[in-house]
């Protein structure tokens, strides 16, 4: 069979086991409607905390994941933040990033030992940063998108991942993050990877013992700005 | 792989003298099972998300063929290839071919049901294409050659010292004496050892728990980020997923990834879900340049609108597994093909049909756990009797089975001999039975007693007891 036949035979073999003799007006109008409105489902009470409360939820959850997360007053404080970091861990002062703006509004010559490399995530890295677009405080998850800001290898190749995220973008729950892709990117549409991350990589495959550091970052620290 | 369900009572048989095996399965009980129950106490909402992920899919399968041709319609908007296969030979070649025009020499694979369930492979490796399992279970078995024997955990059913003495005999580059006690000194080395493997491979293949007709999109969950590396790092993607995965929006999917995590490992979510659109963007500077999804039928079409429609809900957390008496005492590889346990007990007859593997359904209890823990509230023991009645018209049943059937079925039907009858064998086996509580053998009971005790009857039968109960209020 050609691909148009094979297409056509499993639409057509669940046709006709959905609706033998249908009329398909209603069930198209409800499809078409879900698709456009997208009708929230139930949302857990956690997903709905505000103000402190919600930043307690995420910092508290994201800690029980195993995530280290600081607090940063501004942008100006966050080379500090980092070099200590990465200091006390003994890891090496240098780190990748993307193109992303807030890479560029922040005074790294202010401590000269780091050094900041552009690009995309190389076998190599130690260490990487990005800047995550939004967080739903309910599981401590951060969603970072793809594109030349912050790219998508940068998330899983290095040993340690830095993230960045402004307080104002960590919202409630799962669906008023995507909302706030929505935002950006238009209805219907979504970047090329969408990474909703929770902590750092982990594997419980030996004996049902949690190991850190699979395949992607043994270590993640979540730097909070604002 | 060829299925072996046939053999399930041989294999179940051999399981329950299995010492490592044993050690490995009685982790499940404190690992899993109180990991899921922790995670249920922990969101109050728990029970009233699973009606409503149940709901998700009752919509999506009722509309699915709609659903599918909007998710079609977007992964081809976004630059994607979506590729239909009724059967699993059609999925195998879709996949080879794409491997083929690549160019492919190695291929990385992230963890698929779908892969196991086509076999891909076998097929892959006979055209001279290297497949490599990254999930670290995965990576385990395929070095033993062996089939997953969990849907979440595949290798489950070994112990750190299979894994070390599996090691030291393939990866011969390292020196001899370096120092494996450790899971922790495992995973190391497997993360070494397939980095290069990620970043030389020419095409990834990864499975999806959820398909997006909103934007076509497909989402993986893993812990390990093996997924991500195996789909952002070659020039080619493949996603391989069956059409039960769809559903209609993010909401939706939000839905079911409440449920699916804490099922399963009991965590509140997977470390990593990710969300693909499409090959990579003139704009950006990783991600794939092709982007191709092989949608696979395999037989559900058929179950759709069949008594077993509800199993195309299942969402292949493991849950029921986790909590089956019967797969705790035999493990995955027994049930002999790609889906173990309840699940696999519903699923595999189905996928297979009842002659290969009839005896699935007869492997339970009936207790009803899987169906209590089941995220989707899928029916699955009623599913399991619906086999059974069918195995039974086709007569598959063995004589001596039916033959016992009948002599009880005879009795039953008849209040009177039946009240007679065991009222005159509780007592009996209850003062046979009083010195240690229990039966270590029974005449013509020893396909039951040879693998644990009978305890003894108290005295009175169940409707003595009860007619006191009734008397007394």
């Amino acid at each position: 069979m050609s691909g148009a036949e094979d297409r056509q035979s499993i639409l057509d073999a669940i046709r006709s086991a959905l609706h033998p003799k249908g009329d398909d007006t209603a069930r198209k109008q409800a499809v078409r409607e879900r698709l456009t409105s997208h009708p929230s489902n139930l949302v857990p009470r956690r997903g709905k905390a505000s103000g402190d409360a919600r930043l307690k939820l995420f910092i508290e959850t994201l800690e029980g994941q195993s995530a280290k997360v600081s607090r940063a007053k501004s942008a100006n404080d966050i080379p500090d933040i980092v070099a200590a970091y990465l200091r006390e861990s003994n890891l090496p002062a240098e780190f990748r990033t993307g193109s992303d703006e807030l890479f560029d509004r922040i005074p790294w010559d202010k401590t000269p030992a780091l050094t900041r490399h552009q690009g995309r995530g190389q076998g190599s890295d130690a260490v990487t940063m990005s800047r995550a677009r939004s967080a739903a405080a309910e599981t401590g998850t951060l969603f970072l998108t793809s594109g030349e800001e912050n790219p998508t290898t940068l998330n899983f190749l290095p040993d340690t991942h830095i993230m960045i995220i402004s307080k104002q973008d960590i919202l409630g729950s799962y669906e008023d993050a995507w909302n706030a892709l929505r935002d950006i990117y238009g209805a219907r549409t979504l970047p090329r990877a969408v990474n909703l991350v929770s902590g750092p990589s982990r594997t419980a495959d030996i004996e049902q013992i949690i190991v850190m550091g699979a395949h992607g970052p043994r270590r993640l620290h979540v730097i909070i700005v604002g | 792989m060829k299925p072996q369900s046939r053999a399930f009572k041989t294999n179940a048989t051999q399981a329950l003298t299995n010492e490592p095996l044993k050690k490995a399965l009685g982790g499940i009980k404190h690992g899993f099972v109180a990991n899921r129950a922790r995670a249920r106490a922990n969101l109050p909402e728990f029970e009233q998300l699973r009606d409503e992920a149940k709901a998700v899919k009752e919509h999506t399968l009722a509309h699915l063929d709609l659903y599918l041709e909007e998710y079609e319609k977007k992964v081809t908007a976004s630059g994607g290839h979506v590729h239909w296969a009724p059967t699993a030979s059609d999925a195998r070649e879709a996949i080879l071919k794409i491997c083929q025009d690549a160019g492919a020499k190695t291929v990385t694979k992230g963890k698929t049901m779908i892969g196991e369930e086509i076999a891909i492979n076998d097929y892959l490796e006979d055209a001279g294409i290297t497949p490599v399992e990254t999930d670290l279970g995965e990576y385990l078995i395929q070095i033993r050659n062996e089939a997953p024997s969990h849907i979440i955990a595949p290798a489950i059913h070994l112990t750190k010292d299979q894994v070390e003495a599996d090691f030291r005999k393939l990866h011969t580059s390292l020196p001899y004496d370096r120092v494996l006690e450790e899971p922790a000194q495992l995973v190391a080395e497997a993360r070494k050892m397939l980095r290069e493997q990620f970043l030389a491979a020419d095409v990834g293949i990864t499975g999806a728990n959820l398909l997006i007709a909103e934007t076509g999109t497909s989402v993986i969950v893993t812990n390990e980020g093996n997924g991500d590396l195996t789909q952002c790092l070659p020039r080619v993607h493949i996603v391989i997923a069956s059409i039960e995965k769809t559903v209609p929006t993010l909401e939706d999917a939000n839905t079911i990834l409440r449920v699916l995590a804490r099922s399963a490992t009991g965590q509140e979510c997977s470390t990593y879900t990710t969300f693909t659109t499409g090959p990579k963007r003139p704009e950006d500077p990783d991600g794939p340049e092709e982007y191709h999804v092989v949608l696979l039928d395999n037989g559900r079409t058929e179950m759709l609108g069949s008594e077993f429609h509800d199993m195309l809900r299942c969402i292949r957390c493991g849950a029921c597994m986790n909590h089956c008496p019967v797969y705790g005492a035999v493990g995955g590889h027994a049930y002999g093909w790609v889906y173990p346990g309840p699940m696999g007990a519903v699923l595999t007859p189905s996928l297979i049909g009842i002659d290969e593997a009839g005896h699935l359904p007869n492997a339970s209890t009936f207790c009803g756990r899987c169906e209590a823990v089941c995220p989707m509230r899928i029916p699955l023991p009623k599913m399991m009797r619906h086999y059974r009645e069918r195995e039974y018209e086709k007569g598959n049943t063995p004589h001596r089975y039916k033959l016992g059937l009948k002599l009880w079925a005879f009795a039953a039907k008849r209040y009177r001999l039946y009240q007679a009858l065991t009222g005159l064998a509780i007592p009996l086996m209850a003062r046979f039975g009083k010195r240690s509580g229990r039966f270590r053998t029974i005449p013509l009971a020893g396909g039951w007693t040879r693998h644990r005790d009978l305890p003894a009857p108290q005295g009175k039968t169940f409707q003595q007891l009860w007619r006191e109960k009734e008397a007394k209020s």
